[in-house]
């Protein structure tokens, strides 16, 4: 728990919870988006800063968690070939899948390798000839330009030895598949601050109107997290339903126009299961036909994987804010970091990852927490 | 791994007709691609993700958020290894 003097401007984040308190007359259910943001609002305690009746709930943008198992179970099956130089950026390489995670897979002596860019992999590429370089594309938008300039780059270079499995999840089709289920109870949203700096916001826009529900934009400093929050809640107040940019300073609605134009050149929009929570229609993107010498799943027979998750497990539910962290009786028990049985608990980002990093697995409830700031001169 | 972190351009340079620059990060200098925000300069602050620049931001822009990122333990993806293999077996001097 942070206190507000902490912030980096305490004052001004104190006018913000304050006048939050002022114009907040109803119950509303907010969801941040970004798991960036997740993680932010966690380690600072935003959440207890807050109205009793304001409710924040932790949404899917975490790429890591997302990634279904069957991916996973791919990528291991081809990570595990002789021929294969396996590539991935260092978050997916602890993920389990049915069969142990990519470390084990690389003590087994596979050629696993960790990149800080996918262009890394054009290097690996050139030195190994005799190998296939395959990259592990995961991410969201922000992350899609950079997968999508290395397939670029190894068809304008005629370099034939690097393939992608491809796992690549889009924002706005996951808003509008919590919306839409019958459970919903989000009624405001944090949009994503670093997907919007690619995409801008202009596909927000529709989903606002169709929807009724107000997105604002949002960055992750506590701060923005306060500023965004109080931003939804004049919306919720005030009737209205509007996408808002928070983050002006970083982005505008318009976005990157020539990360965009690499993306839609190399990918196009697919339908993509979401681990947790089931295949969302045109959630994703895939490469384009004129790419196909470089889709690792056309290049590998990699045989549709049967797996079989937790029963335990809520985290469909808490990646949709229809349930919390401490709603699972696993949580902090038998799931935990060391052994996570779900997407929420598979990568730092992640909300139950997040609770337990910051010790929320050793206190039950929201008022013994903040008791415990009101009685060392935190805010009430 | 969702978020960009920002760093300080301290050299430009062209790699088989793309755009890339040194940006350093704290301590830690990394290359990163500049196709998608052409206009940079040295001395500019931009954000990058895996890589690849993203978008210019301001120079307390990219402290505070340098700051934050650091405290949040979002700054792993800066030590992957650098890859400096150039074919048999051989490496960069």
């Amino acid at each position: 728990m942070k206190y507000l003097d902490e912030y980096r401007d305490g004052r001004l984040a104190g006018k913000i919870v304050e006048e939050i308190h002022r114009i907040q007359t109803k119950p509303w259910v907010i969801m941040e988006v970004c798991g960036g943001q997740t993680h932010s609002i966690v380690k600072h305690g935003i959440d207890y800063l807050l109205p009793r009746e304001i409710e924040l709930v932790h949404g899917p943008g975490c790429p890591v968690c997302v990634t279904p198992l069957e991916m996973i179970d791919k990528a291991h099956a081809i990570a595990r070939r002789p021929d294969v130089i396996f590539c991935s950026f260092g978050d997916m390489l602890r993920v389990p899948g049915s069969d142990g995670d990519l470390f084990t897979i690389k003590s087994q002596g596979g050629d696993v390798r960790v990149v800080y860019s996918p262009l890394d992999c054009l290097k690996i590429a050139h030195a190994h000839p005799d190998k296939q370089v395959v990259f592990f594309a995961i991410g969201f938008e922000t992350t899609a330009p950079a997968n999508a300039m290395l397939v670029w780059r190894a068809q304008q270079e005629g370099v034939k030895n690097v393939s992608m499995l491809v796992s690549h999840v889009l924002v706005p089709p996951a808003i509008a598949a919590i919306l839409q289920s019958p459970l919903n109870r989000v009624q405001g949203f944090l949009g994503p601050g670093h997907v919007c700096a690619v995409m801008g916001y202009r596909e927000y826009e529709p989903l606002s109107a169709q929807f009724k529900v107000p997105i604002v934009i949002t960055g992750f400093e506590p701060l923005d997290i306060l500023q965004g929050i109080l931003m939804t809640i004049r919306q919720l107040e005030a009737g209205r339903a509007e996408v808002e940019n928070e983050y002006s300073r970083v982005l505008d609605r318009e976005g990157n126009k020539p990360a965009q134009r690499l993306v839609f050149n190399v990918f196009e929009v697919a339908d993509r299961k979401w681990r947790g929570v089931g295949t969302i229609p045109k959630s994703g993107y895939k490469l384009r036909w004129e790419f196909r010498e470089h889709d690792a799943e056309k290049l590998f027979d990699v045989k549709e994987i049967d797996t079989l998750e937790s029963e335990v497990c809520i985290s469909g539910q808490i990646l949709s804010g229809i349930k919390k962290p401490h709603d699972c009786p696993a949580f902090g028990a038998e799931c935990n970091p060391q052994h996570p049985l779900g997407a929420t608990m598979v990568s730092a980002e992640g909300a139950c990852a997040a609770y337990y990093a910051y010790g929320r697995h050793l206190k039950r409830d929201k008022d013994d927490v903040k008791l415990t700031a009101i009685s060392m001169g935190g805010p009430a | 791994m969702c978020l960009a972190i920002p760093g300080k351009v301290v050299e430009t340079f062209d790699q088989q007709g793309m755009r890339m620059a040194k940006v350093q990060f704290g301590g830690i200098v990394r290359e990163a691609c500049l196709e998608y925000v052409p206009e940079t300069q040295v001395g500019d602050y931009v954000l990058v993700h895996v890589g690849f620049a993203i978008s210019r931001v301001d120079e307390e822009e990219a402290q505070r958020t340098y700051q934050l990122l650091e405290e949040l333990d979002q700054l792993t993806e800066l030590k992957a290894p650098v890859v400096d293999e150039i074919g048999d077996g051989r490496r960069k001097p």
